[in-house]
């Protein structure tokens, strides 16, 4: 059963979270397109199951965010990873089956999951 | 779409575009009459009446980057093929005001859905932006503020991975509780 009361445990947990946060200069940014086009082909349950991963492993330097219709509608959903002084990465036609291995490879340990990425796929 | 809440959360996100900082969105599952009435609300910059009148054209967007736009009429397909039906009322300066109404009991009819995982995307938008969440079930409602979630929240993100994942457990749970499960 969950409270309101939850979200106090919440904020002083994340607020400790934000400290660290500050010090870490690395932070990564995940942008699932969340236009029409994006909507349509499921990229909802896949920026939910990005976040459920990212508060499971209490990942503090990873942010999730939605942005529009980048123009490549036929590949959605498509997700970006961002990391500062990096080559952006374009992950399309992502599942939630492959969020987990993303966060895994990508996110937690630094290596591209090459095979899901727009260069492998858009051919 | 596959469910009225991806609907939902598209045509929510014009009311972003349109600078809106208070959205409404009331839904009443009417079991008598058979009907779901979905209403989104805005006071953002609204349309001209001939803007208004040209969204549900697929033809038409207010983008300049490509000529389609399929939000709107995509969901005003959605109630018409189920023989409800669908309003747009706009005025420039004042707001947009969406409103459709779904016949549950047409072979036709999309599956509300989670609505769960649409207001946690929603509340985590954009911070500023108040979203007031109201559903009904017959007799019983449901209400939740993203300003409550915020003033307890303080200067915590509602886009936080945490804070996204209760907001969207939460709301499935109480919609399932006035639905008069447990």
């Amino acid at each position: 059963m969950k409270t309101i009361e939850e979200l106090n445990a919440i904020r002083e947990r994340a607020k400790a979270d934000m400290t660290v946060r500050e010090d870490n200069t690395d932070v990564i940014r995940v942008v699932v397109g969340m236009a029409t086009c994006g909507i349509a082909a499921g990229a909802r349950p896949v920026i939910n199951a990005f976040t459920n991963e990212i508060a499971r492993r209490r990942l503090k330097n990873v942010s999730v965010s939605q942005t529009g219709c980048i123009g490549m509608c036929q590949y959605e959903p498509i997700v970006e990873v961002i990391e500062k002084d990096k080559e952006k990465v374009t992950y399309v036609k992502v599942t939630e089956d492959m969020v987990q291995r993303i966060v895994n490879d990508h996110l937690v340990n630094g290596n591209v999951v090459l095979e899901f990425t727009v260069g492998a796929i858009a051919k | 779409m596959l469910e009225l809440s991806l609907n939902i959360l598209d045509i929510a996100q014009n009311s972003f575009r349109a600078g809106a900082n208070l959205i409404e969105i009331t839904i009443f599952e009417d079991s008598y009459h058979k009907e779901i009435t979905v209403v989104i609300e805005d006071n953002g910059s609204g349309m001209t009446e001939e803007t208004a009148q040209s969204v549900t054209d697929p033809f038409f967007t207010s983008r300049q980057t490509r000529k389609i736009g399929m939000g709107i009429p995509l969901f005003k397909m959605a109630a018409e093929m189920t023989g409800g039906s669908f309003a747009l009322e706009s005025k420039p300066g004042i707001g947009t005001k969406v409103s459709a109404v779904f016949k549950t009991e047409s072979i036709d009819f999309i599956p509300l859905g989670d609505m769960g995982q649409t207001l946690s995307l929603l509340f985590g938008t954009k911070a500023g932006t108040q979203i007031n969440y109201v559903h009904r079930v017959d007799g019983r409602s449901f209400e939740l503020k993203s300003e409550t979630l915020q003033n307890i929240l303080g200067d915590v993100p509602l886009n936080s991975p945490e804070v996204s994942t209760w907001i969207s457990d939460y709301v499935n749970q109480e919609i399932n509780i006035i639905r008069g499960g447990v």
